[in-house]
């Protein structure tokens, strides 16, 4: 299925988003997901199921003042 | 010197750092460690799947030190409380640096969005350090709304102008019930100790020290003359030939209550 990582399309087959976290090789620390404008704590990744279209959000520290 | 107490925290240095426009993580690290700071400010950004750069954070994580996630970027309260859920989930931690600025030239903040946030953040149990103009009402308004702190700014950011805003730093300091910290616009050692001298709590100061010709040795500077300052304020400085009183033209409310 297609959905959209940082506005990018990705083909995926995670079917929730612990998978697609695991797949995308993301850090265990320092970063927040969020699915069509919801942050998805880490604890319910795995109970986070994905669907077609969804459009997610991942973001991590840069400088900043 | 007396210890700076926001929501509970002791922090034993009175100067915040930003973490952006340094040449290189190496030399951010540098000047952190020597400018004493117990509190560092970054941001947030899309990851980029296809770079595999290293965190930022291993550079800045320390126990002593209070990260300070800013919510640059947003545009109004609704996303700002967005921002602030990412960077609590991202970062461990509910302290916040509100900063609403949806002017891209001076990066002015939205007085409005910014109280809206406030009162929002607070009840979703962030500890809210609010980024916003020299308004001393705002500032009690934000104060009355639960923020930690108020940080009024000292001149547009980025700008190295010092206190333009002096006036009104005085009276948001004399009426402050939280503490005030002088965010944006402190381009030397000096602003910052006028600042300190004036009783404000702290300074959060970035591009002065990321851009200067050695970034640790300002960082040192800096430090300095915060101490100095604050030293000052506290052997009673503060107190001497500052005071004034505004004059009104018009006769207030007399026609309303007599």
């Amino acid at each position: 299925m297609k959905i959209k990582v940082n506005n990018k399309e990705l083909e995926t087959g995670a079917s929730n988003l612990l998978i697609l976290s695991q797949e995308l090789e993301l850090p265990q620390t320092g970063i927040a997901v969020a699915v069509n404008n919801r942050l998805i704590p880490r604890t319910e990744w795995e109970q986070f199921v994905l669907n077609e279209n969804d459009e997610l959000i991942i973001i991590k520290a840069v400088c900043g003042g | 010197m007396e210890k700076l107490i926001i929501a509970g925290r002791e922090f034993e240095s009175r100067l915040f750092l930003g973490t952006g426009k340094f040449r290189s993580n190496e030399q951010m690290k540098e000047a952190i460690a020597a400018s004493g700071t117990e509190m560092v400010t970054v941001a947030m950004k899309r990851v980029d799947l296809n770079d595999k750069e290293d965190d930022l954070l291993n550079h800045i994580l320390n126990p002593k030190i209070q990260l300070l996630p800013n919510t640059s970027g947003v545009r109004n309260a609704e996303e700002a409380v967005f921002a602030a859920q990412m960077a609590r989930e991202a970062f461990g931690t509910n302290w916040l640096k509100l900063e609403i600025h949806p002017d891209p030239k001076y990066l002015l903040p939205d007085s409005i969005e910014t109280l809206k946030a406030t009162e929002q953040l607070v009840k979703l149990g962030f500890v809210v350090l609010p980024y916003c103009q020299a308004d001393p009402t705002l500032c009690k308004h934000l104060e009355e709304a639960g923020a930690a702190t108020v940080m009024p700014l000292g001149a547009p950011i980025g700008t190295n102008k010092g206190l333009q805003t002096r006036d009104f730093l005085r009276i948001i300091i004399e009426q402050a019930n939280v503490p005030v910290i002088v965010d944006a616009g402190l381009g030397a050692p000096s602003h910052a100790a006028e600042a300190m001298e004036m009783g404000a709590s702290a300074c959060l100061v970035n591009t002065a020290i990321a851009v200067a010709g050695n970034p640790l040795e300002m960082a040192i500077a800096f430090k300095e003359a915060v101490m100095a300052g604050r030293r000052a304020y506290e052997a009673g400085l503060g107190t001497v030939g500052h005071n004034f009183v505004a004059s009104a033209s018009s006769p207030l409310t007399a026609f309303l209550n007599e």
